[in-house]
């Protein structure tokens, strides 16, 4: 479903990643490890075409990335729903408005919007607050919209940048219980995390990158020290907005 | 209209009430320069009409005739005039009637002619043209003919004001140009601001595979809208002003300038319609220009 082949993408002298090449099936759940700067920001803005690659192909449903028309690349993105670490609400809209965007967006009836986002908000459990505003709900019911809001329109993957670094354990393992129940219904989820305790029991398929480089790639892998953070304050953000 | 556009202008409308200050900011810049605009087009309307009025009570050539000449000659010289192009009508003066008019003229120091032996003012002819172009015209051919002493034409004073209102009128459209061009960046960069501020909410459309036209819409349709309403306050106090001047001084001027303010309904329909391009065309403009950064590819 995604396979990179051999690809580079430097920033000037630096490296962003260097002669990666992957596979990820349909229905995976990924973990993406590794310390700050290490690319995996860049993996995946390459993925969804805010990067060029410098050399190697990029391959989504046997699509080469790489080689799509700039009036293609909104229909690309619109098969990947994301979530970032900051969750990225919209504070003037409500619950209802913010998950509703993303379907106005891609031009979908209004009928439909109205159908389909109470029952989004209702498999994530945030059916009561559809009417508050960002700031009027927890952190945790936060994140809970913005995953909705990334998965209404269906995507194929689900890319979540850290979705669990700035909740509380017991929140985070709700976020976790709730990234389980979307990838059992077929959507590929491909997630970056420094948390040790959600990578190990898990149990899941790691990948770990360091200086741009694909270190390690395991079916059912494990979190390891060097995966940190250099700074242990663990600020960095894939999409930064 | 289909949902598309009805989705366009319910996301301007909401987002215009959510975003107050921005969007009164850019309303009263557009406005302002706007209402200066337009002052300055209402004055060069009544310069040019005022000019082109002018330039025709000009349009009256005086030839002076030797005393040689006869009545006789006077007539067949007067013919050949009526034959030229342009011409409106052709008087013959007597001396008495020149000398009565200069008396008239110097007022208290017409005694002074009194004293005169003889009537030393001669006959003229007094050739009425069409436009100031006919009497240019004529002159050369007027000062080939026998028993002429003297042409006078206004000439050099109309000239003086032909020059004068084209200074002023050029004045005018160079202000005018500066007004755009300073309109246009103090709009973009308001504009700019209100970008700024939903930068986020512009990022996150892209992410999700929003097309550019489609992320431009709202702003788009939010500069038209402020642009449309920033004409309509604009065209109002323009009116107001306008209505205030002709009733208050329009009298004035008709004593002064022998000639009065352009109509108020014909200047004013002109300038809603200029008001209403200029005002969606900046909005417009400002929107594009302001969110070409955002939008990469």
């Amino acid at each position: 479903m995604i396979e990179y082949r051999n690809v580079t993408k430097k920033y000037g002298g630096n490296i962003g990643v260097e002669d990666v090449s992957i596979r990820i099936e349909k229905g995976e759940f990924v973990f993406l490890v590794g310390p700050s700067g290490a690319g995996k920001s860049t993996f995946v803005k390459l993925l969804l075409k805010l990067l060029e690659p410098d050399a190697g192909e990029i391959f989504f449903n046997d699509r080469d990335v790489t080689r799509l028309q700039s009036i293609d690349i909104p229909k690309h993105r619109r098969s990947m729903g994301i979530v970032f670490q900051d969750f990225s609400l919209l504070p003037k809209k409500t619950v209802f408005e913010n998950v509703a965007f993303a379907m106005e967006i891609i031009q979908m009836p209004r009928r439909a919007v109205k159908r389909q986002v109470p029952q989004i908000l209702e498999l994530v459990g945030v059916s009561a607050e559809a009417d508050k505003y960002p700031a009027q709900i927890s952190i945790g019911e936060q994140q809970r919209v913005a995953l909705a809001r990334a998965i209404v329109n269906n995507p194929a993957v689900l890319i979540a940048d850290e979705p669990t670094g700035n909740l509380d354990p017991e929140t985070g393992w709700e976020i976790m219980r709730l990234l389980d129940q979307i990838n059992k219904r077929g959507t590929t989820v491909l997630m970056v995390t420094h948390s040790k305790e959600i990578v190990n029991s898990m149990g899941k398929r790691v990948i770990a990158i360091r200086d741009g480089r694909l270190v390690r790639d395991e079916q059912v892998g494990m979190y390891h020290p060097e995966d940190d953070p250099i700074d242990a304050g663990g600020s960095e953000e894939l999409f930064k907005i | 209209m289909n949902s598309r556009f009805m989705l366009a202008i319910r996301q301007a409308l909401r987002q215009i009430g959510r975003n107050v200050t921005m969007t009164f900011a850019s309303l009263f810049s557009i406005t302002a320069i706007l209402l200066i605009l337009g002052l300055f087009f209402v004055l060069l309307v009544n310069i040019s009409n005022l000019s082109e009025s002018v330039q025709e009570n000009f349009n009256t050539v005086e030839v002076n005739l030797l005393d040689s000449a006869d009545r006789a000659d006077a007539e067949a010289m007067m013919d050949r005039f009526r034959g030229m192009e342009g011409v409106r009508s052709v008087v013959f003066r007597t001396k008495d009637e020149n000398l009565e008019r200069w008396k008239t003229n110097w007022g208290d120091n017409a005694d002074l002619l009194d004293r005169l032996s003889a009537n030393p003012v001669p006959n003229s002819i007094i050739v009425e043209t069409e436009t100031l172009a006919a009497a240019d015209a004529l002159i050369p051919q007027a000062e080939q003919m026998e028993g002429i002493d003297k042409i006078s034409y206004a000439r050099d004073t109309v000239n003086k004001l032909i020059k004068i209102t084209g200074f002023i009128r050029m004045g005018a459209l160079i202000l005018i140009s500066v007004l755009l061009i300073i309109s246009v960046v103090v709009v973009s960069n308001t504009v700019k601001l209100t970008v700024l501020a939903r930068e986020k909410e512009i990022t996150i459309m892209k992410y999700v595979g929003a097309t550019n036209w489609f992320i431009r819409g709202p702003f788009l349709m939010e500069g038209i809208v402020i642009g449309v309403a920033a004409a309509l306050i604009s065209g109002a106090l323009i009116a107001g002003i306008y209505h205030y001047i002709v009733s208050n001084f329009g009298v004035n001027a008709v004593l002064i300038l022998s000639v009065g303010f352009v109509p108020e309904e014909h200047l004013l329909v002109n300038l809603a319609v200029i008001f209403l391009a200029l005002g969606v065309s900046i909005g417009a403009c400002g929107s594009i220009i302001s969110m070409r950064r955002f939008l990469d590819r």
